[in-house]
């Protein structure tokens, strides 16, 4: 796995915001076009769903979350596809685990129970998520809560206000706040892509929470009408790039919500070979908040090794 | 083979062949071996067969016919004959027909992008998504066509047979942009694809059989340049559509000079690809990959030529050379590449040569380090910097996957850089600034121009060129024109002998000595009246200073005009340029303008009556007659300067597509002798009336209502220059006219002769012509002589892209 030196983040740099130019139909031929560039097939679409499945943060944010199915889902992420078929795919020896289990804040200690002795680490959403318009400091508290209690990664979700008014001063005031409360554990901005209007303000917001030194830019909640559109993927990866280009720094990157079929696993990973590059398939950069998506995957894996389509029921339950 | 686990770790794409199990099976059914569809039938070529094989592997795919002339000579006979029904069947039925054949397209389409991909080397993706899909949607859209020539047609009928001549770079797209709107229009069609990429039309021709479509509407005849010449040149054909370089179709506009054909050319193209600071960089990026890499750049309308602005330059060449490392060089059927195989061993030796000779020139030459196909016909993406509208390689289509970039400064500079080029057949403009980037597209001179996007094609739109790109349209209204005449014309057969036409020799002149005054009576001397040339809004001396007696109708001398020369007509084209900003008027001020000259002309009725009765002895009432018309015209003109602004295009794009009808520029117009006064306003009035300027030539025999007539246009408003007229021989100014590279279109009412030297001629830069073939109209017959043919000529479509969006 790629190693690369945190993002600290840097002044906020009005003019670079303000230098965004984002045609959406253009985005839009070229999103359609990734899809059928490149195809990804027989062992090879093995090995890129494996990866694929250390790239999940596998995920559940219900109201109706216990510690039963909670633990459930974690055991899922420890063991993620049957011992069988890996062992037929000649890998069942590499101790394969999801990228991490992202849960709301009083779910995380039911996760890290179940994770102990593993290396895969517990994702807390945080600051009012989905919405993220409880009081100020509730949310920065909350943050703090979700570090203290073990959780290594914080996916926070940014004021959308900010960015429907312009104000990325107050944006990247924010947000620079929520990195501080996080310390140690990375913090991920859900910019709530689907709700935040045209396409380029989606490339500004993912400028300003990169320079207020996020680890990774996120989507979506998965709670608005619009999630991971692969529109937003360029868009957002793109800024990824250039933000490199300024400052070196490496910012990570998360589509989630309506990710479900290991196809649409594999176009993500072809849009983050072809926009960012192969580092951009590891898991320290590339993450895909999903549920559904990683028992798709296990079906297919199972079909590669078979030969016949897999049926869900045979496929152990998160 | 690398096992799971070390993909896991390298994560590295593969080769994702997609099977060809079913075209070579249906090769092998036929045995690898065509015959020439003829009549519904295949039918053995008269000599030999030719060699087809795949570029991506070099090997050998089947043998086709190679069409004889007799062959040809069969087809066309079919074709002929078919002629006589099909031509009668109801629009409905034809339209059934287009339908059918769109539908079984579709249900083979598989087979036919395995087929295409094979042949030409391009990669499965875009036969399988872009040719295939396009050629089911043609014909589609024509059965529409079809449905509604009775009522949105009316006034024209079929050409009748049609012979095609189709290119290798989208051989069965090509196909569909030249026989769907034939059939749409009631024609019969004889083509001849490209003998590099034969295969899909022959299958198609097994469509054709599946659709039931009568025999002898359409005939494929396989074979090589020998065939196609064999098929333009043979008389039985009406019309002759070509696809292919520059080159070659000044061949055909020359062999066919003169006969009555009808002729459409879609020629070269070197396309400016025009990238604004304010543009979106990684979109314009993803554009020029789909503009000059987008089947190996073979491709007439390919964004060729890189404007860039000057202060992003550097930036965005290096973004774009990493882009370029991206990009996956491979086997046309593999779904994992995005550049495939160049068509043959020599496309390729001329890539390189072009290539080359930039190196020669100084240019900078980048390729990515890709990995490259080891057998095979494959050529690297390549970009060449360091060169300037000098550079061999900025000038010249290289048809390859090589791009040329340069930089500009300003929106007026990339819009003189932009046309800085024989060619004008596409343009793609990138900027968020509205202003910049529809202005550009307004200003540019090709026949397609996408902002913010590139490559773009519906049948709804018609594709083709200004300049030396080519004429005539394919798709959209505007393209079924190429396949109708109007209904009251007969097809003009000249009865001329080619070979005994010389160019060098046509219309040599010798100016003409005074004559006696034979009326003279011992009275006063007769008031001296030479009317002098009418240049640049003066009226001017010519050059030579030689004068033309001009005789009534009983040889009487009733005064003298001035004789130009070539001089003045160079002045005069000139002066036309000087006033282009004609075009920038607004269409209402246009249109007050021809009315105040049809005022002007009424209040003199009388004396340009005595006119014509002077110089042509006709009737008095025919003499009023002729006045009251070309009254009527000029209103009929000014009525259309702000009605035939052109048409939103209904395509499938998520934006707005504009078919505008754009000026054509300067436009040379030598008159009939017939009509003299209604011929001349005619055929100026529609001109000026669409934001042309005009020389025109006056009827050689009767001129004096012409310059009689610039006293009208002088107390007019008509700024100078819009309209020049040089009196003298008709065809030794027209020659002039028509070699003159600046002049746009060239319209001719004189000759069979006259007609053949300008449509040869005008091969030169390949300008729009309208001859008469010596054949009269009725111009005081409004369908004659005042027909939607006249605004046809006068202008030019050009498809305008705007997609829009904001998420």
């Amino acid at each position: 796995m790629s190693t690369h030196t945190r993002n600290t983040g840097i002044p906020l740099d009005l003019g670079w915001v303000n230098d965004t130019h984002v045609n959406p139909s253009a985005t839009q031929r070229r999103a359609e076009t990734l899809k059928t560039r490149r195809s990804v097939k027989k062992d090879w679409q093995a090995a890129w769903l494996l990866r694929a499945i250390t790239c999940i943060d596998l995920t559940t944010l219900a109201g109706d979350d216990t510690p039963g199915n909670v633990r459930r889902l974690a055991a899922k992420a420890r063991q993620p596809v049957r011992q069988d078929i890996l062992e037929a795919l000649g890998v069942g020896d590499m101790n394969l685990t999801t990228g991490a289990v992202c849960v709301y804040h009083e779910r995380v200690a039911d996760a890290l129970e179940v994770l102990e002795g593993t290396n895969i680490p517990v994702a807390a959403v945080s600051t009012g998520f989905p919405a993220g318009l409880s009081p100020f400091k509730q949310r920065i508290q909350e943050i703090k809560e979700s570090v203290a209690l073990g959780a290594k990664e914080i996916d926070i979700v940014i004021t959308r206000e900010h960015v429907l008014r312009g104000d990325w001063e107050a944006l990247y005031n924010e947000v620079c706040e929520m990195r501080a409360a996080c310390g140690e554990a990375h913090m991920k901005s859900i910019l709530a892509t689907g709700e935040l209007g045209p396409l380029w303000n989606v490339a500004k917001a993912s400028k300003v929470c990169m320079m207020a030194g996020s680890d990774f830019i996120k989507t979506s909640t998965g709670k608005e009408s619009v999630n991971a559109t692969l529109e937003f993927g360029l868009i957002m990866t793109r800024t990824i790039r250039e933000y490199l280009a300024m400052t070196k720094f490496k910012v990570g990157f998360k589509p989630a919500g309506g990710i479900r079929s290991a196809k649409d696993a594999i176009t993500w990973q072809v849009l983050m070979k072809e926009e960012l590059g192969d580092e951009w398939l590891h898991n320290d950069l590339f993450r895909y908040g999903a549920s559904s998506l990683l028992t798709d995957i296990e079906r297919q894996l199972s079909h590669h090794v078979t030969g016949r389509y897999a049926a869900k029921h045979h496929m152990p339950m998160g | 083979m690398p096992t799971v686990k070390e993909i896991f770790e390298t994560m590295e794409y593969s080769p994702a062949p997609e099977s060809d199990n079913a075209t070579q099976a249906w090769l092998d059914e036929h045995n690898r071996k065509f015959e020439l569809f003829i009549d519904n039938q295949w039918q053995a070529p008269e000599e030999k067969y030719l060699e087809v094989s795949a570029p991506a592997t070099g090997k050998k795919l089947a043998d086709v016919a190679d069409a004889s002339a007799a062959d040809v000579d069969k087809a066309v006979k079919a074709a002929r004959k078919a002629f006589k029904t099909w031509s009668k069947t109801s629009g409905h039925q034809r339209a059934r027909y287009l339908y059918a054949i769109a539908r079984n397209i579709q249900k083979h389409a598989r087979l036919f992008s395995v087929l295409e991909s094979l042949d030409n080397g391009k990669p499965i993706r875009e036969s399988r998504d872009l040719d295939i899909p396009l050629v089911a949607r043609h014909f589609y859209y024509h059965a529409g066509w079809a449905q509604l020539m009775e009522s949105e047609m009316s006034g024209y009928q079929p050409v009748g047979v049609v012979g095609q001549v189709i290119p290798w770079n989208f051989p069965l797209l090509m196909l569909a942009w030249k026989i769907a709107p034939a059939l749409a229009m009631g024609n019969t069609v004889v083509i001849k694809p490209a003998p590099y990429t034969p295969l899909t039309a022959i299958l198609f021709a097994q469509i054709l059989q599946e659709s039931g479509l009568p025999a002898g509407v359409v005939n494929v005849i396989t074979g090589g340049d020998e065939a196609g010449a064999s098929l333009t040149a043979h008389p039985d054909i009406d019309k002759v559509a070509f696809t292919g370089s520059t080159h070659v179709g000044g061949i055909i506009r020359q062999a066919i000079a003169g006969s009555g054909k009808k002729l459409s050319l879609e020629l070269g193209g070197k396309s400016p690809f025009v990238v604004f600071e304010d543009a979106d960089l990684d979109g314009a990026i993803e554009g020029i990959v789909d503009a000059i890499w987008f089947n190996q750049g073979q491709v007439c309308c390919a964004g060729s030529r890189l404007l860039v602005q000057e202060n992003i330059a550097e930036t965005f060449l290096e973004n774009l050379r990493q882009r370029m490392s991206k990009l996956r060089v491979g086997d046309s059927l593999d779904k994992s590449i995005d550049i495939g195989a160049v068509v043959d061993p020599v496309q390729y030796q001329t890539i390189d040569k072009w290539v080359k000779a930039g190196i020669n020139e100084g240019a900078s030459i980048f390729q990515p380090d890709i990995p490259m196909p080891q057998d095979g016909c494959f050529y690297p993406p390549t970009l060449i910097t360091e060169v300037s509208p000098s550079s061999i390689v900025v000038q010249e289509e290289i048809f390859g996957p090589v791009l040329v970039a340069m930089t500009f400064r300003t929106p007026a500079e990339a819009i003189e850089l932009a046309n800085n080029t024989r060619y004008g057949l596409a343009a793609s403009i990138w900027s968020e600034n509205i202003n910049t980037a529809l202005e550009v597209a307004h200003k540019v001179k090709a026949g397609s121009v996408w902002v913010n996007s590139t490559n773009l094609f519906d049948a709804a739109s018609g594709f083709g060129g200004y300049r030396e790109s080519g004429f005539g349209r394919e798709g959209g209204k505007e393209g079924l024109y190429e396949y109708v005449r109007p209904s009251w014309q007969k097809r003009a057969q000249p009865k001329l002998d080619v070979e005994t036409l010389d160019v060098k020799e046509w219309s040599a002149h010798v100016p003409p000595a005074p004559i006696a005054i034979s009326n003279a009576n011992g009275g006063f001397a007769p008031l001296d009246r030479t009317t002098k040339l009418y240049i640049g809004g003066k009226q001017a001396r010519p050059d030579g200073n030689y004068s033309r007696p001009i005789l009534s109708a009983d040889g009487k001398e009733i005064g003298q005009v001035g004789d130009g020369n070539r001089k003045d007509i160079r002045n005069a084209v000139e002066a036309a340029h000087k006033a282009r900003g004609w075009a920038d008027r607004t269409p209402h001020n246009r249109a007050q303008i021809l009315y105040y000259i049809a005022e002007n002309l009424a209040i003199r009725a009388d004396e340009f009556a005595q006119r014509l009765i002077d110089m042509t002895g006709c009737k008095k009432a025919e003499a009023a007659a002729e006045v009251q018309q070309s009254v009527e015209r000029l209103f009929t003109y000014a009525a259309w300067s702000d009605k035939y602004g052109g048409t939103v295009q209904e395509t499938t794009l998520r934006g707005i597509v504009i078919g505008y009808h754009d000026y054509l520029g300067v436009v040379g117009v030598a008159c009939p002798d017939e009509a003299p006064l209604l011929a001349f306003v005619s055929l100026v009035a529609p001109a000026i009336a669409r934001g042309n300027t005009v020389i025109a030539i006056p009827s050689e025999k009767y001129p004096l209502s012409a310059t009689d007539f610039y006293q009208i246009l002088e107390t007019s408003d008509l700024p100078a220059g819009v309209v020049n007229i040089v009196t003298g021989k008709r065809d030794h100014l027209t020659k002039t006219l028509v070699e003159h590279d600046d002049v746009d279109a060239m319209w001719y009412f004189g000759s069979a002769e006259g007609s053949y030297f300008v449509e040869y001629l005008a091969a030169h830069n390949m300008k729009r012509t309208w001859v008469s073939y010596g054949e009269q109209r009725d111009w005081s017959n409004s369908e004659q002589g005042a027909g939607h043919e006249f605004l046809h000529h006068s202008v030019q479509v050009k498809n305008i892209w705007v997609p829009t969006g904001v998420t």
